[in-house]
């Protein structure tokens, strides 16, 4: 089968790449690029650990195509960081151990990153919601709770 | 050697603190690597073909059109894995789980495999093997499948532990009672009996990481295996096992895991994968889909009980009974066994008596499941506990107060308890504000207890000390939930430093000495041991090391927060020696400075848990809502206390989706039909409140820190808690876990037509 | 001479008895003199018992010892999660 060539924007850098046409995005950022920080814990939109910003938009990348990437800017667990100074929401995730195996956490990070920026003052209850498209097992969400709040005041105070 | 695990009350500077985890910024920017981030050059893609069928027998696997097809480097069948077992039944078990061999014995249970250059071939070849099935009759439930007539799943299986040996087989593997005193004499002293029968379904663990291996086997018969696991020993010696290989040339590397639960420490792919390596010539990468990972893999048991407890007038238990029924997949377990031990743990009881049956049904092959089989007897034992105390009229806290196990009791399982938190536990449920809030409409309380056993195990720590003073230190018990920094904190503290000055790390089983697993809540309680030892083994060269350098008899040496000191007056001009400065010399004091220890935790505490938690239930839906929970621990001695509370609050999730959504759903062919995150619904965070967390600290006797397990206790409480809130809800009587809208409701209507 | 408590399936390897009387000073003796007296064990012992002495359970250290007029109990050994 054919390859499609694609070219599109991932945090910040722009990539070119040939993907199969039913060939995933999170596919592409895992196997084609090396960027493992997406997870694939279902492949069917359920748990949120391959969560990417698609366009300023919360998607599922494994319910993405690559092909579908053409001229798009994406954003990742990776281009959270910016050098060596991490994301507020990773280092409050790091102060109220809102991990334990951590396989879901680059997941909730993007996800919360992407509340954040269209709720940066969010209740309990709209962070609850705002993060019930990622699955965690292990924390009970309490701790991840607390961690986005906790990002939430500081981020809106800078 | 000689070390002294006995615990000795001390202050700490380092344990107790709230440090950031070693591994932590790895996993907030994406660089851990989990099971499937590692890949191999030339690696091929391995796929797995599995039965469509409950019960079918294989009458023959045509794998030659799947080998012409171009791109294909190796298919195998059960033939390409022959039985080396040698005779031990586990094993096999293991072996004909990982690929059928003369039957499919569950909808899932793998049949043969590819591997091949990449996914979508892989995919192509499975379609192209194929199977020749004769189907047979199949059983999934647990009381039916114990029913006379019902269809026999293995024929070589005869009910162990009857009077008389049976002539018949069954797929009752076993049958198992515990117990002491005389229930029938102390029924007859009862006024109150309480008689009830229960069910639970099965579940998974539910990790977010599927299974996931890559697996590169060499011609001169070495092999590396990459792998998520909770022991990569244990796998390492399973695989070389069934793969006729020596452990020692067969080296494991244990990748970050994401989520266990006890699901990770039984393996299905890995052996499968080293075959296909084997064959082919090639690295394999194996990684399950989670539509595999449910039907394959994980499930705890589905269970049948029926409990019996008694009491006098004046709330003191007079004889507890209860027979449970659990199934162990289509082979022999030992999961009513467990349930059977742990039922009546938390009480005080003169006369009880338990009774297990091992199951065969056509489920996939029952895996451990945090404390497994004891959420299931705690549901149906603190149900019926909470409605005796109703029908005696005395508070539900009160009435476990009063029978509650006590140091010196004789356990329902056998032996006498030594110091316990239960009684600590209840006592401080009593006094929590959330028993005193009030509730809303439609909402109830419940509370509940939980025990577990804790295990130790074989363990091995190595501790080196670099030339600029700082620590690594190479354990190798998986890290599951933070253990690394819980470890490093405890090298801090043995050895006098700071927590930043310790890296810690999980060494492969090429690199270090054996480990069991992390199982049983075992990690930490078990790997501090051996770095206690490990710490106090090279503070001895720490020691030697300031003696020769001051040219003084060692046994004058101390130390003492983090440095040698020169002990005596005779010494007063000796300016003590960090560990910094002694490591730095090293070189020219003898070379290079390190603690190790081998050992065998042993003496794990039990570990104890009262629940409370408040739910709302929609009288016209029957759905139902967590309003709050408060979870109450024993920990022994919380070496990092954040991480403690991330136990408490992961297991009380776990439980609650238990208790209320989860549940494998079988269709009459017998094929499960919710093999997805969609349809097995996990609790999301909408679903929950806050879980607050209070931890007690009844030092375990027999570690140097007071450390106790806490993993496992957590999910033990929550079946049952939530079924006392919904009942006192409600006004009706939950018998079947989960307790999905569906179930309520009915439960509401049978109430109203009464 | 100690006693020791077999239980659950365990009595059955001994012939129904739930208690023996053995003379022996830590696990590995008792273990060893169980496997001569009563060769059902055996392979239970291959597999892993463990031992609870004065409540608390050992899984794997044989040498720990057996004190005079401790309670011992055999029960099988567990898995855990």
């Amino acid at each position: 089968m054919a390859g499609v060539a694609v070219s599109t924007t991932i945090n910040g850098d722009n990539y070119e790449y040939l993907c199969q046409p039913d060939e995933t995005l999170l596919d592409v950022l895992r196997d084609r690029l090396g960027l493992t920080g997406a997870k694939e814990g279902c492949g069917t939109g359920d748990c949120g650990a391959c969560s990417v910003i698609l366009d300023n938009r919360l998607v599922c990348s494994c319910l993405v195509l690559g092909a579908e990437a053409e001229g798009r800017t994406i954003e990742t667990v990776e281009g959270m960081a910016q050098g060596d100074q991490l994301h507020t929401l990773q280092q409050k995730f790091l102060e109220h151990a809102a991990l334990q195996c951590g396989i879901c956490t680059p997941g909730f990070l993007i996800a919360a990153k992407d509340l954040l920026a269209k709720n940066p003052d969010p209740s309990e209850e709209e962070i609850r919601f705002g993060l019930a498209g990622n699955l965690c097992r292990c924390t009970g969400y309490d701790k991840i709770v607390r961690a986005v709040q906790d990002a939430a005041t500081v981020m809106k105070g800078a | 050697m000689n070390f002294d695990p006995r615990f000795s009350g001390r202050q700490f500077k380092s344990v107790g603190t709230r440090p950031i985890r070693p591994d932590g910024v790895d996993k907030v920017t994406g660089r851990a690597r989990y099971g499937a981030d590692f890949s191999m050059a030339g690696q091929l893609v391995g796929r797995v073909l599995r039965s469509p069928h409950a019960h079918a027998r294989i009458r023959g696997i045509d794998t030659s059109k799947a080998e012409q097809l171009p791109g294909v480097k190796a298919v195998i069948t059960a033939a390409d894995l022959p039985d080396l077992t040698n005779g031990d039944a586990a094993m096999f078990d293991i072996l004909d789980n990982c690929m059928a061999r003369t039957k499919a014995l569950y909808d899932g249970h793998a049949v043969a495999a590819v591997a091949a250059v990449d996914a979508r071939t892989a995919r192509q070849a499975l379609k192209l093997i194929e199977v020749d099935y004769e189907i047979l009759p199949h059983v999934t439930d647990v009381d039916e499948a114990m029913q006379h007539g019902a269809p026999l799943i293995n024929d070589a299986i005869f009910t162990e532990g009857l009077e008389e040996k049976p002539v018949k087989p069954s797929n009752v593997s076993k049958r198992t009672q515990y117990g002491h005193g005389d229930v029938h004499e102390g029924f007859g002293q009862a006024d109150f009996i309480v008689e009830r029968s229960f069910k639970t379904e099965q579940t998974h663990q539910g990790y977010i990481e599927p299974h996931a291996c890559v697996a590169n086997v060499s011609s001169d018969g070495t092999a590396d295996l990459w792998v998520c696991t909770q022991g990569h020993f244990v796998y390492r010696q399973h695989c070389a096992q069934l793969l006729g290989m020596e452990a020692s040339k067969l080296r494991v590397t244990s990748s970050e895991i994401g989520g266990g639960f006890g699901g990770k420490t039984h393996v299905w792919a890995e052996p499968v994968a080293l075959a296909l390596s084997r064959k082919a010539g090639r690295p394999v990468k194996l990684v399950m889909t989670r539509d595999e990972v449910f039907r394959a893999s994980g499930p705890t048991s589905a269970t049948s009980i029926d409990v019996k407890i008694g009491a006098r007038k004046d709330g003191t238990i007079t004889a507890a009974e209860a027979t449970l029924r659990y199934t162990s997949g289509p082979y022999a377990g030992m999961w009513a066994e467990i349930g059977a031990m742990t039922a009546f743990a938390c009480y005080r009881l003169d006369n009880v008596k338990t009774v297990g049956y091992e199951v065969l049904v056509n489920r996939p092959k029952t895996a451990a499941y945090r404390a497994p089989s004891a959420p299931m007897a705690a549901f149906a034992v603190e149900s019926a506990v909470d409605e005796l105390a109703k029908e005696l009229g005395m508070d539900a806290v009160e009435f476990r107060i009063k029978n509650a196990a006590q140091e010196g009791t004789r356990s329902s399982y056998g032996p006498v308890y030594g110091p316990i938190g239960i009684g600590p536990t209840l006592e401080a449920a009593k006094d929590h504000p959330h028993m005193k809030a009030p509730l809303g409409k439609n909402q109830g309380r419940g509370m509940a207890c939980g025990f577990w056993f804790n295990f130790g195990g074989q363990t091995c720590t190595d501790l080196n000390i670099g030339m600029d003073g700082s620590v690594s230190l190479a354990v190798g018990t998986v890290d599951v939930g933070g253990s690394r920094a819980s470890l490093s904190l405890v090298a801090a503290e043995e050895l006098g430093i700071d927590y930043s000055q310790v890296k810690a790390i999980v060494a492969d089983t090429s690199s270090l000495g054996y480990n069991d697993m992390t199982d049983g809540s075992r990690g930490t309680f078990s790997s501090s041991m051996a770095t206690i030892s490990a710490a106090r083994n090279a503070i001895k060269i720490l020691r030697e090391r300031a003696a020769q350098t001051w040219d003084i008899p060692v046994d004058d040496v101390v130390w003492e927060k983090g440095h040698a000191i020169a002990r005596g007056e005779k010494y007063g001009n000796l300016a003590a020696l960090s560990l910094k400065e002694i490591a730095a010399a090293s070189g020219k004091t003898g070379g290079p400075i390190a603690g190790h220890s081998e050992l065998v935790a042993d003496g794990a505490g039990v570990s104890f848990a009262t629940h409370i938690c408040d739910i709302e239930v929609d009288p016209e839906t029957g759905s139902t809502r967590v309003i709050r929970y408060t979870v109450v621990q024993d920990a022994g001695k919380a070496v990092h206390p954040t991480y403690v509370e991330g136990q408490y609050q992961g297991g009380a999730a776990q439980g609650i989706g238990w208790a209320l959504n989860e549940e494998y759903i079988y269709g009459k062919d017998g094929r499960l039909q919710n093999a997805g995150f969609l349809d097995y619904r996990i609790p999301v965070c909408s679903d929950l409140p806050m879980i607050d967390t209070q931890i007690l600290e009844i030092p375990n006797p027999n570690h140097p820190y007071g450390v106790r397990g806490v993993g496992e206790t957590s999910i033990v409480p929550p079946l049952a808690a939530i079924a006392n809130a919904v009942s006192n809800a409600a006004g009706v009587r939950m018998t079947h876990i989960p307790m999905s809208p569906p179930r309520i409701l009915a439960a509401i209507e049978a109430e109203r037509e009464g | 001479m100690v006693e020791v408590t077999l239980w659950g399936a365990l009595g059955q390897l001994a012939g129904g008895k739930t208690k023996v009387e053995i003379e022996a000073k830590d696990i590995r003796e008792l273990f060893r003199k169980l496997a001569e007296q009563y060769p059902a064990f055996e392979p239970w012992i291959d597999k892993g018992i463990a031992v609870a002495i004065d409540g608390t359970i050992y899984r794997d250290t044989w040498s720990k010892e057996l004190p005079q007029g401790a309670e011992i109990f055999l029960l099988p050994r567990l898995a855990g999660g």
